[in-house]
């Protein structure tokens, strides 16, 4: 009975994911195709950019500084004890640019704007007020999830970029500030060894972990049933699916990228 | 004769297990003003939601303003919906835009008109509904009320052809209610435009409307004239427009097993 028990809840647990992963996949057709010919509410799309980059700057810069300086601390004693400071930069760097910063920052990104995107589209679900644009002949995936779409890709990977920067400047920091490593040394390590392809694989990540977050955020919240408490679970729904989903595009992109 | 405004053919809805609507069927001639009453959860805004092509019966036709709605995506659905306009019984108003700005977004979404012009408009239809003075006030901020308000005003700003009030007056005090009727009715005698107005508050819904449908366990039971409806021949129809405790209506609740609300 214990046993029967157990594979119908596997079973039912596989089919609940098969279904979500299935309509993200048509939200995502749904976005795209809402993109061709592309008109899109501009004023969503500006206020949208606005709240979710301008607001998440600090958050990042935050985790970035501290990101990069930590990659710096724990390299930092082994380049020292074998006087290859010169490779201090490089080791921080490389780590940061194509792992630890779109990682970090899409993480971030996603528990303060996916998770924000994924209430406000659900408060708006429970409330009716997406059958509300519809009755005025408005989709809501337009005028709603698209502009959200593109602001969460777009401010994700501007956002990388600053995050890469500061994470270098915190390396820098901790380098100098904890290790004694010059200014100098670290900065001809950087531009001596880190190569456009390091900031670019960095970059295509974030483009993609944008994406993904952008889209699962808008499923849970456009898709969530019940009111308050069905509002919570979308949210955590969203949020753990933006985790799962950074993870494997990560593990994917990384090994496409490097063959 | 010409076709009827609304046209709904035996419509059937299920929501998991529970049969919302059994064969449901409604016919409005243009320009008719017909209220739908009936006990709580019996699926009054469900027919007001097939109506717009919000939701999909599970069986039926329904026709509107000469198109038809089912089956139909909702893109194809768009034009429509412009010849509609609806008061949702949760407002629906949107929580990102002012209250200018809520009334304004029909005729902004639907274009063709200047900006001066919308303006005069919403500021007329605040006025109407008494609201003057909060144009941008955010939706939060307002009482149940005054949203109620705010939502009849963008139902009725476009002008639409059928217009669907679900729940015009709840949360209004009996004077504002009495205002917002005569309003409604003011408005229907210059547009002739077809009205759908679904209320719990059969009194003052009966000023309003010619006619009054009652809905019971999936079907419309009765269908009479509003200013007869407390003494419809129905014993059903009876004791809910009279509020009375003992009837017709708690017999067949306890027969079913049917739990209150």
């Amino acid at each position: 009975m214990i046993g029967e028990k157990a594979i119908h809840n596997v079973g039912a647990g596989a089919v609940r994911v098969a279904q979500e992963v299935g309509g993200i996949v048509v939200l995502t057709w749904q976005v795209l195709r809402a993109l061709v010919p592309p008109r899109i509410d501009r004023r969503e799309l500006f206020k949208n950019l606005y709240k979710m980059g301008n607001k998440s700057v600090p958050i990042v810069v935050l985790t970035a500084f501290f990101a990069g300086g930590l990659m710096t601390l724990q390299a930092g004693p082994f380049v020292k004890k074998l006087g290859a400071t010169s490779l201090a930069g490089w080791g921080a760097g490389y780590a940061v640019l194509r792992e630890i910063g779109p990682i970090l920052i899409g993480l971030m990104f996603s528990g303060r704007v996916g998770a924000n995107n994924t209430a406000e589209l659900a408060t708006m679900t429970v409330t009716e007020q997406l059958d509300g644009l519809r009755a005025l002949a408005i989709d809501p995936i337009k005028f709603l999830v698209v502009p959200r779409v593109i602001a969460m890709v777009v401010m994700l990977v501007v956002l990388t970029v600053l995050g890469d920067l500061v994470a270098l400047l915190g390396s820098s920091v901790v380098a100098k500030v904890m290790l004694d490593i010059d200014w100098s040394t670290m900065y001809y390590s950087f531009v001596d060894n880190l190569k456009p392809a390091d900031f670019l694989t960095g970059i295509y990540k974030s483009i993609a972990f944008g994406g993904s977050i952008a889209v699962s955020s808008c499923y849970f919240g456009v898709t969530v049933r019940g009111g308050a408490v069905g509002v919570g679970k979308a949210v955590n729904a969203a949020v753990v699916a933006a985790a799962v989903s950074i993870m494997l595009l990560d593990f994917f992109l990384t090994y496409l990228s490097s063959h | 004769m010409s076709e009827p405004a609304v046209l709904v053919r035996d419509v059937f809805k299920r929501y998991g297990r529970r049969d919302v609507l059994s064969g449901v069927s409604l016919a409005l001639e243009p320009g008719a003003r017909l209220g739908l009453i009936g006990p709580a959860a019996t699926g009054k805004s469900v027919i007001a939601k097939l109506i717009c092509g919000l939701e999909e019966p599970d069986r039926g036709d329904i026709r509107v303003l000469g198109e038809d709605v089912v089956g139909k995506r909702e893109v194809q659905l768009g034009p429509l919906r412009r010849r509609i306009g609806m008061l949702f019984q949760n407002y629906a108003l949107f929580d990102f835009l002012t209250v200018e700005r809520n009334v304004a977004f029909p005729l902004e979404q639907r274009g063709g008109m200047e900006a001066d012009a919308i303006a005069a408009r919403v500021a007329e239809r605040l006025k109407a509904v008494g609201l003057s003075g909060s144009e941008q006030k955010l939706t939060g901020e307002l009482s149940g009320g005054m949203k109620k308000r705010v939502g009849i005003a963008r139902a009725t700003v476009a002008d639409a052809e059928l217009v669907i009030y679900d729940e015009p007056t709840a949360g209004l005090d009996p004077v504002t209610t009495q205002k917002i009727y005569d309003l409604l009715t003011a408005d229907q005698l210059r547009t002739k435009a077809t009205v759908l107005a679904i209320s719990s508050d059969v009194v003052a819904l009966a000023g309003f409307v010619d006619e009054i449908a009652f809905l019971y366990q999936g079907h419309i039971i009765y269908r009479g004239p509003a200013a007869t409806i407390a003494d419809a021949p129905d014993p059903l129809v009876r004791q809910f427009v009279r509020g009375e405790l003992e009837g017709p209506l708690e017999d067949v609740r306890k027969a079913t097993g049917e739990r209150d609300g």
